[in-house]
């Protein structure tokens, strides 16, 4: 009973205004025939005021009475409320009663408390600023959707590329995957070009919050990258350096916002900001501490003290900062501490113990541990 | 000195800092003085409370221009929640008075204009649109209670006009989208602010104290 069945129903008004409360009476006008309904009270009144007066009022519902419901509720709710009542009989002769009150009142909680005002129209300037705003606070909020969708899909992708980049150690393939892991970025980094479009014209730091997580990922990744690269710790000029778009494909930018002046320079590009910079080393060092109890594990001798140095001028520098920086910066500090124990500690076991267990055995001794720390170390 | 445009604050929160809280002064030293008109004389000296209260607003719009020199232009939103309390704060008391002297709705313009800054991020300094929102919802609450006040100050025509304006901020409201912040907490308390003012407005009607009172609401719309 549900397909295609349009129905045209009119809903004719009338009402008495005084003395209150107010009565509406009204019936539905059916496929010509009409139908007499019910008496709603009081905040009728307030619905009719929005109709015209005595108007009629019509709408086409198609399918049976659940989708008829359904398509009642884009108009705003005192309308709806009123209709729903006034068509409530109209529908419990047609298809016989049960489960209708209930929906109703799930779907319009506010109905009853629309009594006082009869003197909305429509078009007052109040109204008409606020139809404004509505524009307004949907298009930042569509944005800041978007910029979340788009972070997450950074975030993902990120994570994907570390993943790849810690297969580095214990595979032969090196280049392969170095390669891979650019192609990889290269995606993210698309990715990225899409959000430094969306927010040509606009405040960075008003959408910083939808952002943030998948740029500090995206930190993570290409420093991570970079260090298995060259040993050394990527600065935040050069990751910003491949920040830079050029415009090849425009397709992105034609639903900018009306704000974004035409004459656009043919070059946009996204400034990391000093905090994701450092929120996202704080994170590589996490990985340079798995990638250090790999390479234990894979009879490499040498990295663990390598990176056991390369962390502690990290953490020295995170020290430096101290709680100057921003409140998340000091809460990394606590995890830092705890890689660069876990890593100092494996260079340890490997200096004390290294000369008396044989190559081969190493991996055993580390393997345990590697669990161990898994499983404190959860999702970082 | 707060006053003094320091060369480069760009990046010194306590500058801004400094002068948000003289801003905090002259906002709590406006709203003193308008909560003046809750008390039973204050109803007649309401219009002098108002122009007493756009003087102060002279010391806000200096104070804003003294903030404005305190950070870059373009970074706004980074530093946005030093100020972003009090600006709502300030939104209110424009609006009361506004509302005080007119009875109606301030447009986010004229806030603007009161307190100094712009209306359009483009242009500088600005009142951000959920700011605005922000202050007109304590607006709502403000009136709430003057609706109760006024009926003990033997004013039986004001909750009338009160219940009409609210009503209409209610369906203004309810046509926005809000998500799931701050703003739409603040919102979910006008149906209280609605609630109370309908319960003034009955008690009033069911006593027929309001009957003079219809008939100057009559002109009102």
């Amino acid at each position: 009973m549900k397909e295609g069945r349009g129905e045209n129903l009119q809903i004719l008004c009338s009402r008495k205004l005084n003395p209150k409360p107010i009565y509406t009476t009204g019936q539905v006008l059916h496929e010509g025939g009409t139908v007499p309904l019910a008496v709603c009270a009081g905040w009728c009144g307030s619905v009719l005021s929005q109709l015209d007066l005595n108007g009629i009022f019509s709408l086409t519902a198609s399918g049976g009475k659940r989708s008829y419901i359904d398509s009642l509720s884009f108009i705003s709710s005192p309308i709806s409320a009123a209709v729903c009542e006034l068509s409530e009989t109209y529908f419990k002769e047609r298809y016989g009663s049960g489960g209708f009150r209930k929906r109703k009142h799930d779907n319009f909680p506010h109905g009853q408390r629309r009594e006082e005002k009869e003197n909305v129209n429509p078009p007052s300037a109040l109204m008409t600023s606020f139809k404004s705003f509505q524009l307004e606070l949907d298009t930042r909020h569509d944005k800041y959707e978007r910029l979340v969708k788009l972070s997450r899909d950074i975030t993902i992708e990120s994570k994907r590329t570390i993943f790849l980049l810690h297969r580095f150690i214990s595979a032969p393939n090196g280049e392969e995957i170095l390669n891979e892991s650019e192609v990889k970025l290269d995606a993210v980094r698309r990715k990225i070009k899409q959000v430094a479009q969306e927010l040509i014209g606009e405040d960075m730091y008003q959408f910083h919050r939808a952002v943030s997580p998948g740029l500090q990922e995206y930190v993570e990744a290409v420093s991570f990258q970079y260090f298995i690269k060259t040993r050394s710790l990527i600065s935040v000029e050069e990751i910003n350096k491949q920040l830079i778009f050029t415009a090849e494909d425009r397709e992105e930018t034609t639903n900018m916002t009306s704000n974004s002046h035409d004459k656009q320079p043919h070059t946009w590009s996204l400034r990391v900001t000093p905090v994701d910079y450092l929120l996202g080393v704080a994170d590589l060092t996490g990985e340079l501490m798995r990638l250090c109890i790999s390479s234990v594990g894979n009879g490499d001798i040498d990295t663990p003290f390598e990176l056991s140095q390369f962390l502690r001028q990290i953490y020295d520098g995170f020290t430096f900062i101290g709680n100057t920086g921003p409140y998340e910066v000091s809460k990394k500090l606590y995890t830092l501490k705890q890689s660069l124990a876990k890593v100092e500690n494996a260079c340890y076991t490997l200096k004390v113990r290294g000369s008396e267990i044989p190559k081969h055995m190493l991996a055993d001794v580390f393997s345990t541990k590697t669990e161990l720390i898994d499983q404190e170390e959860g999702l970082p | 000195g707060r006053d003094g445009a320091s060369a480069d604050g760009a990046l010194c929160p306590q500058e801004i800092r400094k002068v948000v809280q003289a801003l905090e002064q002259t906002a709590r030293e406006i709203l003193t003085l308008l909560q003046g008109v809750h008390q039973g004389p204050g109803f007649q000296h309401i219009s002098k409370k108002c122009q007493k209260a756009r003087e102060h607003f002279g010391t806000v719009r200096t104070q804003m221009e003294s903030l404005k020199t305190k950070f870059p232009a373009d970074q706004y939103y980074r530093f946005h929640e030093h100020w972003r309390f009090v600006l709502q704060r300030l939104v209110f008391l424009a609006a009361f008075v506004v509302y005080l002297e007119s009875e109606t709705l301030v447009t986010r313009e004229a806030v603007a204009e009161i307190l100094g800054i712009e209306a359009d991020r483009e242009r500088g300094f600005h009142l951000d649109i959920e700011d605005y929102l922000s202050g007109v919802l304590t607006l709502a609450s403000e009136l709430a209670r003057l609706a109760v006040n006024s009926v003990t100050a033997g004013d039986y025509s004001r909750p009338l006009r009160i219940s009409a304006f609210i009503n209409e901020l209610d369906s203004g409201f309810r046509l926005l989208n809000l998500k799931n912040d701050s703003l739409r907490k603040r919102y979910d308390g006008l149906k209280y602010d609605v609630k109370k003012i309908e319960e003034v407005v009955y008690d009033l009607s069911i006593r027929g104290l309001n009957k003079e009172a219809t008939v100057g609401a009559g002109g009102e719309k």
